[in-house]
């Protein structure tokens, strides 16, 4: 249990730095999607499904959507 | 230069949280209203979900408050995309692969029927209106990407979330025409674990859901109207 939640802490704080890393901001949007979704399951195994449910709703689907959005509409790349 | 300023102030709000949250005991039992709320919550409010009898009743005026920002939050912002609108109205879209289509098509009742779910279940299981809101608005999301051109009518989405403010608001009201405070809970609480009990509980979480619902399903609309 403990390892798998190792591997997930991990695996989010690399995503984190992956979003301030990447230039093409799809794949930041996408690692920060991935950041919100690994805190859900986090958020889970801590047991607190109402705050699981929320995360994943709200920060994995509707702000990557959002900032999809708003990268489509400005420019792809960072400079 | 500027580097290294960034850095020392960063160093220094890292080690004032580290010394901060090493102060809260967490995981403990230590709050004497937490263990309040476990002990007689289902006796008081009727909701088997804990969190939902603390949202709802315990604390419903700020849940009010909540929602009323929501409102503040998704008004500003249709105002401010409204000014420059319709610039580009006759475009024609491409449309989205067929696979896309069709697992978007088979997905939204499903994803929709998951929201209302959560939300009209929210005094006996994990989630409420606010998550069921979020759900079914990624619903929508999810329909504007794979169905493109389809839209929601703007006026259904505006009476929705009218209807869900006003039934949080006239049911506050209610408890205040009764005789006790606001939001009091004036429907018979019923036997816990049923879907008719905990008093106005569902039906305040039913408004909650189709408001906030209706309100970001509203914002993306205005967002994927004005990215096009």
């Amino acid at each position: 249990m403990n390892i798998i939640l190792a591997i997930l802490i991990v695996l989010m704080i690399a995503s984190a730095i992956a979003a301030l890393i990447y230039k093409d901001l799809i794949s930041a949007v996408i690692a920060s999607c991935l950041v919100s979704l690994i805190a859900a399951i986090l958020f889970f195994f801590l047991q607190a499904p109402d705050v699981a449910m929320a995360e994943a709703a709200i920060g994995a689907a509707l702000v990557t959507g959002i900032f999809v959005i708003a990268v489509k509409r400005t420019q792809r790349f960072e400079e | 230069m500027r580097k290294g300023i960034v850095l020392i102030l960063l160093l220094i709000i890292a080690t004032g949280m580290v010394l901060s949250l090493q102060e809260i005991p967490f995981g403990m039992a230590e709050s004497k209203i937490g263990s309040y709320f476990i002990k007689e919550g289902v006796r008081q409010t009727g909701a088997t979900n804990i969190v939902t009898s603390v949202v709802v009743n315990y604390r419903g005026f700020d849940t009010l408050g909540e929602v009323t920002v929501l409102f503040t939050a998704a008004i500003g912002l249709g105002a401010l995309l409204s000014t420059h609108k319709k610039r580009n109205a006759g475009e024609h879209l491409e449309p989205a692969s067929l696979i896309v289509y069709t697992g978007c098509r088979v997905l939204f009742p499903v994803i929709l029927l998951a929201g209302a779910y959560i939300f009209i279940h929210g005094h006996l299981t994990p989630g409420g209106g606010f998550q069921g809101g979020a759900i079914i608005a990624s619903a929508f999301l999810l329909m504007y990407l794979g169905c493109r051109g389809k839209r929601v009518k703007a006026h259904l989405s505006t009476t929705l979330e009218g209807v869900g403010g006003l039934v949080f608001i006239l049911l506050g009201i209610t408890g205040l025409i009764l005789g006790h405070e606001f939001l009091f809970n004036f429907l018979p609480k019923g036997e816990p674990n049923t879907l008719f009990s905990a008093g106005f509980i569902p039906i305040i979480y039913m408004a909650i859901g189709l408001k906030v619902g209706s309100e970001l399903a509203g914002i993306i609309d205005n967002l994927i109207e004005e990215s096009q």
